[in-house]
Parts: structure tokens; C-alpha cells; sequence
């Protein structure tokens, strides 16, 4: 549990981080929080030789509203989050989710743009950022370019970043007014990567699903979005037979590995658990 | 006597003696990070030590080559067995009577056995080295599952035993047997079986697991050329025992040798016995001529320094028809893993198993446990128990389930009806013990009515109809325990570590001010000794607690002692200290009767001093006495109060409790909520509440964890899967119950102050509530026994194996 040797930079501009990115090569990594990276090096399963910490770039922090989206920069925290009026108002199940995360001296120091970025199948975030259909900006030596949640996962911990590129912010589109919204993810215990979760945000008409986006965390190799089974609730009152299929939907697209939170079977299995649940809770509270 | 003269309550309040709810001392350091630990301790030209660790649970080591790691900057040494050999330290000798290796001698017995030893300036250095010492195995089929740890064709793991037909504890059947243990009457239990109107059987198992104390186990061990003095620090409950095994093993003069362990974060067992760690850090000191200091991470500690548990109980018990138990016979294969390292006192390789007839009238009973090894780290020692009580009581509740669900008998009215009666103390059991005393039915009925326990079952039928009916998909459990323990190891007459009988010693010396320094041979590692220990001497002699300092852990200063664990402190070292302390007074009164001019019979102790009978003037109080002590006592007698005792207990020491556990499980996740946790434990003369309070919380806590999800668990390959706090459940704050705590006091006839000891019933008691709250949850539908531990998804298996999840 003690990690090799490395070199430190802290460069104080994304241009000076993308350079130092792109001279140094495959040796360098950018830190965020550094909740993935750290324990990996101290397994020594990931051994830098140069780690450029993002700590020191002032743009790279806040929340901001930019016309009908919400702007958070990469670096923001986990605790930024939840202390944001405006996220708890806009979309309060980013504040929701952002509890969820790990406890609160993680969250103190991980940071959004870490957990989208990383590709990690166990963060809570990615799935989030496709239920809301969010874009990632992403700086590199050749400029910038905006790259949509849903494009942005290939494999675990495998992205479209390019070599040299750091994700930047986000930027999320705010949900329709008195939309609902539930995230349920279902843990062994504070701190755990979800068994398995979901997220869903819906509006509601005349007691009826007008439009929903569900996203599921942790049950494939990339965060998904069960579009299958959204559809299914269109339209629907969400009854019994309904959330049947939605669940049903959602599980057909799970390929969930084994561990020890349980068989491939029960994963998916509490997944279309979970599916139900944030349906229901997410219709009970749209206005 | 005026107004200001202060009341009886309040002199006897001022002493904060035995009873009162006092503030843990320590808690002033250790809630302000100003502990002592041993990764503190940082000696000049210090250096660290770390493992190279073998990835192979079973291989042949072909060759181990250093050259590489030696060329990295700070490395100065690479030990290995060869090496270890020059010194007759490849093996170490456990106190089970068994051999293991310190470094791979040969062959790697388990993953991450140590291999090599490196050592560097620094920690960074140490482990650079370790990833570049390149070691060639050959892998060889690796013994997993202890039930074919016998078959004919199972492969040999320890090849220094080859053609040992005999081993500490009796005839070996097998390569890879260790021991038969066998207690009882075999044919008189066979007969009860053979005329039995109701039988059940069922093979229990307790899984492994471990007692992973926050703080790892570590050392730093400093060798002095010069003196040719070793100075060890080091996590150790058992420091004089430690030193003992050092001064035998290396060779050197035990008075050479300096074990001291500072303040110690948590132990549970795990920090009982000796590991490799400590053998190659002192080995290293002695050749670098520098200190070595080894820090174990949570990976080494949960993969490779001692599991407990792994006990698969095959139990079966006879009954009459209403209920009467006639017999009990229960085989265990215990998986020891590739060394029997378990920490019992040496005649019990099975440790107190033998306490399986828990708190009832047996009349017959017939026990065998079959130690075997598999390609699993060594244990097993007693997380948090007294020797494989815990295995007994969950062996013996769980089976009681099973026999009221066979019978349709309520699980509490048939422990009722079985219990040993307060007027059958002091009780012989069947399998040998001297139960000293208990009154199991109060404390039965007090839980019962406590928890309003008729109600909670009168809900579980309404909440079962509805489930029935498809109303719910949620099922309750009660999980009633009713333990006895079984603590404070021991005896001289059967109870020895390497042939040290298990006394406890305390020495105390008070000061002319009418202070004192007391000093024990166990060690705290967390349980609040320096509190409670001065609790005693204060309700002894009168002196109040905060004017006596406790110390323990250096073996230069304390008197020898075998430790703390099993539960043994009070009931052992507690004595001593009582004992002690009453030397104290009977010289104190000499001292007063001289000063007050009476004879020595005219006295009596009152709170905190001695009065003249009759004449409540004529007062001296301890701390004037102390005072005197030191300047005039009586003719002929040697000036100083101290006093010291070495405490051989007659008996152990029996506490006991009842539990009740109330749970929810959601079927289709697999999701349990404790609703309510109750714990009444009878611990004897209870001496701080506030701390008893504390241990139960602890324990219980443990136990938790444990029956729900707390596993050290190996693939099919011998892999270890469960190397941290990710998947070893270890549950914060959120995850824990809400206690209700409560107590009966049925004295210990034997114990000079009637404790009996309490650190861990919570979790000898806790660990079968909890399970037998899952399994009387799914009872109704059709289950009669599942296995630990009842985390979400198997929960949800359960369910669906009984057809309630589709």
C-alpha cells in the first residue's frame, strides 16, 4: 500500500495541463480528487511517473448557470454540489445522488469532473449525466469540443478522451419545470459502489408519463441509459404491469459481473428493483 | 461532625470506586490523537522492513532472486528462509504445538505468505524493493474446501510432517489432519439417541472471518550490539508471553529482552500470538545493528496475521416429544488453514468448545473435533471470545431453533424448559465444566417481558397471514440467544500457555501523598483498564481512583502476566488486583491500629479509612495512613505500602445473557433492517457500567457484522476475495443497530469481588440472535437452517430457493 515514486506538477491553466499532458505522454495522469487514482497507485496497479494535479487551475471550479443549462466546472466538489442552491432547486437529484456518494470526507475532496471522467462503471455520476442528458467539455492540444454523456462511455475505465484532452465541466440541461426525480441505489453499506442503481427524471400529465430518461449505474461495463424501458412507461399511469415491463426492459440491456455483492442474477435482478422504485418515487413527487 | 463534615454518599462517591459510571481516562488522549501507537514510535537511523508475498495459495518456490531489488536506492537486505536458517528462525513454533514457517521454506502454504523479508530506509524504498525481488514458483493444486482436506487423493500441504503419524494433541489420521479432540460420553450419548422420541441434525457452519483491529499488527524491534539487548514495541496483548517465546525461539536471556506495547488500537485475538512480522524485524535489527520497524497494511492484515472461526458443526440433538433435551452430539471439522496457529491455552486445541451444552441440562453429551489444513492463512484465533465459545453458543442456540421448529414449540418457552436452575449451581455439565453460578430463568423472563416478547409474535403471525395473502413483501424474525460464556482462562490445573499456567498478576504501591501506581500483566488494547483497574483498588483500600495511576504493557515493570483476551483481565487479573489491594489494607490497618493506639480487631474499614468500633471519632483515613507508612509504623515492621499477588483462579468464571433481535427483511432485495436489539447480559458484580455499556455496544457491533456479511472468503482456487474493508464488511455508524442494553447481577461465588467478565458475551450472543432472526424469519416459509452470513443477496437467495421471489 505504498505507491512508487513520481513527479508532481501543478500547472495553474488548463493550456499549461494540456501541454504538460501531451509533452509527458502515456506517463502522466491528471488528478482530481484522486479517490480512483491514489488507492490504484498505492497497489501499485497504476504507477504515473508524473501526476499533473488540477488543484491549482481557479477556472476550473463553480457552478454557473449559462441560458437554460447549469455549468459546473470539473474540479468542483462533491460537497460543492450539495451545498448548491441552485443544483437542490434546478436538479435536485444531483443533490440526491451526490449524498449517495461514498461519505462526506470523500466527498470533501472527489470531484465531479473525476468521477464522470474516470469510466468508472461503480460511479454514480455517469449514469446521472446521461438521465440529464448532459455534455462534457474537453480541452486538448488540438482546441476543445463538446462531447455528449451517452458518446463519451466505451468500456470500463475506457472513454473517448484523447490522449492530452482533460474533461473540463459539464454542462446539463435543467429539467422541465415540476419534473420528478429519484435516484435509488441500493448499497451494502456507506461508502459501496452501487449493487446496483437508478435514475430517473419524468414530467407528468393528467396522472400519465409524458416524457422519462432512466440511467443505470454499475450493472455493465458503462453506465446506461434503458431507453427500452422508458419508452414502456410513456403514456402509462405506471401500474403494475407497466413497471413490470419497464423493469424487465431495463434488465434485458444489464450485464452486471459477479462479486461480492452478489450473482450476476440477483444484480440484475435488484437493478429492475430499483428501476421500479425510482419510477414510482419520481412520479409521486413531479408536480 | 458540622455541616461541612461530608456525608457517607458523598466520601463514597468521592472515591469513584467499583459501581460508579466513571469517565474513561484514557479517552483524553485517544480523543485527541495524542495516543502512543506503535507506528508512532520513531527510533534514530530507524529502518522498515515489508513482504514480499507469495500470489500462489500452493507452490513450489524454485527460486528466489534479490540482485535487482538490492541495486534499488535505500534497500540494504533481502532476508529469506535461507538466511532465517543461519539462525535457526526459518520455522517458529505457534502455541498450538504446531510449526509454521516465518518465510517460504520450500513451498508457499497459502496466498500472501511471506517470502521475503526486505529491508530499506524507508517505506517507499521497503516496497520498491518488494516488486523487484523476482521469485519462480510452481504452482501446485491448491486445497480449498476442508471437507476434502481427507480424501485420499488431497494433496499434501505440509511436507515437514511427512510420516508424523502423532502431533501435539494425539494421533493424525491424514497428511492433512491435525488433531482429534474428543470430549464426553460416546455410548451413553449414543444411547440417549437410540431411545430419542425426537432427533434433529444439522451441520452448522461458522464461517471465517477476522478480528481486524483498526490498528494492523507491527512492531519495532531494536537490537543493542552493544548491551546485547532487543527492545521490541509492539502490538501485543500478551507482552510477557511474547517476551517468553522470544527469549526461547532466538535464544537470548529473557532479562535481555524488553517487550513493551504502547497504547494498542483494538486487538479482538488477532494480536494474541507471534507472526512472522515480528521474527524478521528482530532479525533484521540484530544484523543491520539499527531498529527495524514492520507495519502491517489492511491487505496483509485481513489476508495473512490470524482469521478466526471457520467451524463446520455437524449438531444433533435428542428431545422427548415435550421438549426435554436427552442428548447432545456434535462433530467439527475446524479449517486451521496451513499452520494450526491458534492462540488456546495448549491442553485445548478445540479451545473451550466443550462449553457447546450452552445454558442447559443435558444429561449426556459426546463431542470430536477434527483439525485439518487447507491452503488458508493460520488461525484460528478467538475474535473477540474465550477460545471457540462463540462457535459453541452460535453451535447450541441455532440448534435450539431448529429443535423448537421441529417440535412447534415457541424457541424461548424451550430454552425455558431446558435451562439449568439457579438451585443446580454450582452445575457439572456433561462435557466437564463447573458452571459456578447463574439464575438463566430471571434473565430470560426479564427479556422477554422487556421486549414485550408475546406481542412481537402475536405481529409476526399477523405479518405472516399477510404476506400470505400477498399484502407485504416483507418478513419478520425473532432471534432469541441465551449464551453462557465461558471466560478467565484459567486454572493452573488445565489451563497453560507453553507451560506457563494462565495466573494474572497486579502490583500496587501507593505513595506517601496517598496516591498510587498500580501495575497489571494484561494489557488493555482498548477495553479501559486504567479506569476500571483503579476503580477496584479504590473501593478496596479507599483511595480515590484518580489518585491511582495504572500501567501496563512493559514487561521491565509490570509482573508477569499472560494478557488480555478471552475475556480473562477481570476475571483473572481483576483479582489479583483485589487481592492486592487487600494486602494493602491489612497493613494499612496495623498502621492505624498502631496510630490509634487500639488493637487491630477494634478496627473497621469504613469507606476510606479505619474508625475504632464504638468510637466513630477515632478515624484515621487511608491517605493518612499512606502518609504514616512512611514515617512511623509500628515497631518491627518494614516501612512502605506495596503489595503485590499473583491470582490462580479456582474456576472460571460463567456469565450469561439473554438476547432478542427483531428484523425485517425485504424478499426481494434481500434488504434487513434490526428493528430493535435487546442485550441483557449478566457479567456478575459489575465494576463501571458506563464501560460494560461501551464493551456490549462493541460487541454487538461485532456481531452484527459478523452473522450479516463479515467474511473472509476464498474462490475455488484458493484466492483470496475478501482483502478490504470493500468487501470485509466492517459497518460504520449508519449500518449499526440502535442497542437496549440491560443486566441482571448473579455474583461469581469464587471471585474475590464476584466479576465475571463482559467484553465479549456481546458478541458470543450476538452473533446467534442475529442469525436466528433471519432463520426465524423464513422459518414459515419452509427453511430449517441457513448458513452465515445473511448479507443482502443471500438473503434474497434464501427467498427465492423457497419460492418467494419469482
Amino acid at each position: 500500500m505504498i505507491p512508487g515514486s513520481f513527479s508532481y506538477h501543478r500547472p495553474a491553466s488548463v493550456a499549461d495541463a494540456v501541454k504538460l499532458l501531451s509533452d509527458l505522454g502515456e506517463d502522466a495522469r491528471p488528478l482530481a480528487g484522486g479517490h480512483s487514482l491514489v488507492p490504484m497507485m498505492k497497489l501499485r496497479l497504476a504507477t504515473p511517473a508524473h501526476l499533473i494535479d488540477l488543484h491549482g487551475i481557479a477556472t476550473l471550479k463553480g457552478i454557473r448557470r449559462d441560458g437554460n443549462n447549469l455549468v459546473i466546472g470539473a474540479m468542483t466538489t462533491q460537497h460543492e454540489l450539495l451545498a448548491s442552491e441552485e443544483i437542490s432547486q434546478a436538479m435536485p437529484i444531483l443533490h440526491e445522488a451526490a449524498l449517495l456518494i461514498a461519505d462526506p470526507q470523500v466527498r470533501y475532496r472527489g470531484t465531479i469532473g473525476g468521477n464522470v471522467a474516470n469510466g468508472d462503471p461503480g460511479n454514480d455520476m455517469p449514469a446521472l449525466m446521461l438521465t440529464l442528458g448532459a455534455t462534457y467539455r474537453l480541452e486538448g492540444p488540438g482546441g476543445s469540443r463538446e462531447v455528449a454523456a451517452s458518446d463519451f462511455y466505451q468500456g470500463a475505465y475506457f472513454t473517448t478522451l484523447e490522449p492530452g484532452e482533460i474533461l473540463t465541466s459539464v454542462s446539463i440541461p435543467v429539467p422541465a419545470a415540476g419534473h420528478g426525480s429519484a435516484y435509488e441505489k441500493l448499497k451494502r453499506k456507506v461508502g459501496d459502489y452501487a449493487t446496483a442503481a437508478a435514475a430517473v427524471i419524468l414530467t407528468m400529465a393528467s396522472g400519465k408519463v409524458a416524457t422519462c430518461s432512466i440511467g443505470l449505474t454499475n450493472v455493465h461495463e458503462t453506465p446506461l441509459l434503458a431507453a427500452d424501458a422508458a419508452k414502456a412507461v410513456i403514456g402509462t399511469s405506471l401500474d403494475a404491469a407497466t413497471l413490470k415491463k419497464a423493469a424487465a426492459a431495463a434488465e434485458a440491456i444489464m450485464a452486471p459481473a459477479a462479486d461480492a455483492r452478489g450473482p450476476v442474477e440477483y444484480r440484475k435482478h435488484v437493478g429492475g428493483i430499483m428501476v421500479t422504485r425510482a419510477l414510482q418515487r419520481a412520479a409521486a413527487n413531479a408536480k | 461532625m458540622n455541616d461541612l463534615t461530608p456525608t457517607r454518599e458523598q466520601r463514597e462517591a468521592a472515591l469513584e470506586g467499583m459501581g460508579c459510571k466513571r469517565k474513561r481516562v484514557e479517552d483524553i488522549r485517544f480523543t485527541q490523537g495524542k495516543g502512543n501507537y506503535v507506528d508512532d514510535i520513531k527510533l534514530p537511523g530507524m529502518l522498515h522492513g515489508d513482504f514480499v508475498r507469495s500470489p500462489h495459495p500452493h507452490a513450489r518456490v524454485k527460486k528466489i532472486d534479490d540482485s535487482e531489488a538490492l541495486k534499488v536506492p535505500g534497500v540494504l537486505a533481502v532476508i529469506t528462509a535461507e538466511t532465517l536458517k543461519t539462525v535457526n528462525l526459518a520455522w517458529m513454533p505457534t502455541l498450538a504445538g504446531d510449526v509454521q514457517m516465518v518465510l517460504a521454506d520450500g513451498k508457499v502454504l497459502f496466498q500472501n505468505q511471506e517470502v521475503a523479508f526486505v529491508v530499506a530506509t524507508d517505506r517507499y524504498a521497503a516496497d520498491d524493493g518488494i516488486n523487484k525481488v523476482m521469485v519462480e514458483y510452481e504452482p501446485l493444486a491448491p486445497l480449498v474446501d476442508p471437507f476434502k482436506s481427507m480424501d485420499s487423493d488431497a494433496p499434501v500441504l505440509r511436507e515437514d510432517l511427512a510420516g508424523k503419524t502423532t502431533g501435539a494433541h494425539g494421533p493424525r489420521k491424514h497428511h492433512n489432519h491435525i488433531f482429534e479432540w474428543s470430549v464426553g460420553d460416546r455410548e451413553l450419548t449414543d444411547a440417549a439417541f437410540k431411545k430419542a422420541e425426537v432427533t434433529i441434525k444439522e451441520m452448522i457452519s461458522y464461517h471465517r472471518t477476522h478480528p481486524s483491529p483498526l490498528e494492523t499488527c507491527q512492531c519495532v524491534c531494536a537490537f543493542d550490539k552493544i548491551k546485547g539487548e532487543l527492545t521490541i514495541y509492539g502490538t501485543f496483548q500478551a507482552p510477557h508471553v511474547i517476551r517468553t517465546v522470544v527469549s526461547l525461539i532466538a535464544k537470548l536471556p529473557e532479562q535481555k529482552i524488553h517487550v513493551i506495547s504502547p497504547d494498542i488500537g483494538g486487538g479482538f485475538g488477532n494480536k494474541v500470538g507471534a507472526y512472522p512480522g515480528y521474527i524478521c524485524a528482530a532479525v533484521a535489527s540484530i544484523v543491520t545493528g539499527k531498529p527495524v520497524k514492520w507495519v502491517e497494511d489492511r491487505i496483509e492484515n485481513l489476508t495473512a496475521t490470524s482469521f478466526a472461526r471457520d467451524y463446520h458443526m455437524t449438531t444433533e440433538i435428542a428431545a422427548t416429544k415435550d421438549g426435554k433435551v436427552t442428548g447432545l452430539r456434535v462433530h467439527v471439522l475446524a479449517d486451521h488453514g496451513a499452520f494450526d496457529a491458534c492462540a488456546d491455552p495448549s491442553k485445548w486445541p478445540a479451545g473451550f468448545f466443550n462449553i457447546v451444552t450452552g445454558s442447559y441440562d443435558f444429561p449426556t453429551a459426546h463431542l470430536a473435533v477434527d483439525g485439518v489444513y487447507t491452503n488458508k492463512a493460520p488461525g484460528g484465533v478467538a475474535y473477540r471470545c474465550s477460545f471457540r465459545v462463540t462457535e459453541a453458543a452460535y453451535c447450541i442456540e441455532r440448534a435450539m431453533d431448529i429443535l423448537a421448529q421441529k417440535l412447534n414449540m415457541d424457541p424461548a418457552e424451550l430454552r425455558l424448559k431446558n435451562f439449568i436452575k439457579p438451585e443446580q449451581f454450582p452445575y457439572h455439565s456433561a462435557l466437564g465444566w463447573e458452571y459456578d453460578s447463574g439464575d438463566y430463568h430471571t434473565a430470560m423472563r426479564k427479556m422477554m417481558e422487556t421486549t414485550s416478547y408475546a406481542a412481537l409474535r402475536k405481529e409476526q403471525a399477523d405479518k405472516r397471514a399477510a404476506f400470505k395473502r400477498g399484502e407485504t413483501r416483507e418478513i419478520m424474525g425473532l432471534g432469541v440467544s441465551f449464551f453462557t460464556e465461558i471466560v478467565g482462562a484459567g486454572p493452573s490445573k488445565n489451563c497453560d500457555i507453553l507451560g506457563i499456567a494462565m495466573f494474572d498478576s497486579c502490583e500496587i504501591r501507593m505513595h506517601p501523598t496517598g496516591a498510587g501506581i498500580a501495575r497489571m500483566g494484561t494489557k488493555s488494547q482498548g477495553q479501559g483498564h486504567e479506569t476500571t483497574w483503579a476503580q477496584i483498588i479504590a473501593t478496596e483500600i479507599g483511595i480515590p481512583a484518580d489518585n491511582i495511576m495504572v500501567e501496563e504493557g512493559n514487561t521491565d515493570t509490570a509482573p508477569y502476566g499472560l494478557g488480555t483476551y478471552g475475556s480473562r483481565s477481570t476475571p483473572v487479573a481483576g483479582a489479583a488486583i483485589a487481592m492486592a489491594a487487600r494486602k494493602i489494607k491489612a497493613k494499612a490497618q496495623m498502621i492505624a491500629a498502631y496510630k490509634l493506639e487500639v488493637h487491630e480487631d477494634d478496627l473497621e474499614f469504613d469507606i476510606d479509612g479505619f474508625r475504632v468500633k464504638g468510637l466513630p471519632e477515632r478515624y484515621m483515613s487511608m491517605k493518612d495512613i499512606c502518609w504514616a507508612a512512611y514515617n512511623s509504623v509500628p515497631p518491627g515492621m518494614e516501612p512502605g505500602l506495596e503489595a503485590v499477588s499473583y491470582y490462580d483462579p479456582p474456576n472460571m468464571t460463567y456469565p450469561f445473557g439473554a438476547y432478542l433481535c427483531v428484523m425485517d427483511i425485504d424478499v426481494d432485495t434481500g434488504v434487513y433492517k434490526v428493528r430493535r436489539f435487546y442485550a441483557l447480559d449478566d457479567c456478575g458484580t459489575r465494576i463501571n457500567p458506563m464501560i460494560i455499556e461501551g464493551q456490549v455496544h462493541g460487541g454487538l457491533t461485532e456481531a452484527f457484522a459478523i452473522a450479516m456479511g463479515q467474511e473472509i472468503r476464498y474462490d475455488e482456487t484458493g484466492n483470496v476475495v475478501t482483502g478490504s474493508f470493500m468487501d470485509f464488511f466492517m459497518p460504520t455508524a449508519v449500518e449499526t443497530p440502535h442497542w437496549e442494553t440491560d443486566f441482571t447481577v448473579t455474583p461469581s461465588p469464587h471471585h474475590p469481588i464476584g466479576a465475571k467478565g463482559v467484553g465479549e458475551s456481546p458478541n458470543v450472543g450476538g452473533v446467534p440472535a442475529f442469525s436466528n432472526a433471519v432463520n426465524d424469519a423464513f422459518s414459515f416459509l419452509g427453511s430449517r437452517h441457513i448458513q452465515m452470513p445473511h448479507d443482502f443477496w443471500r438473503n434474497w437467495k434464501a427467498a427465492k430457493e423457497l419460492g418467494a421471489v419469482a
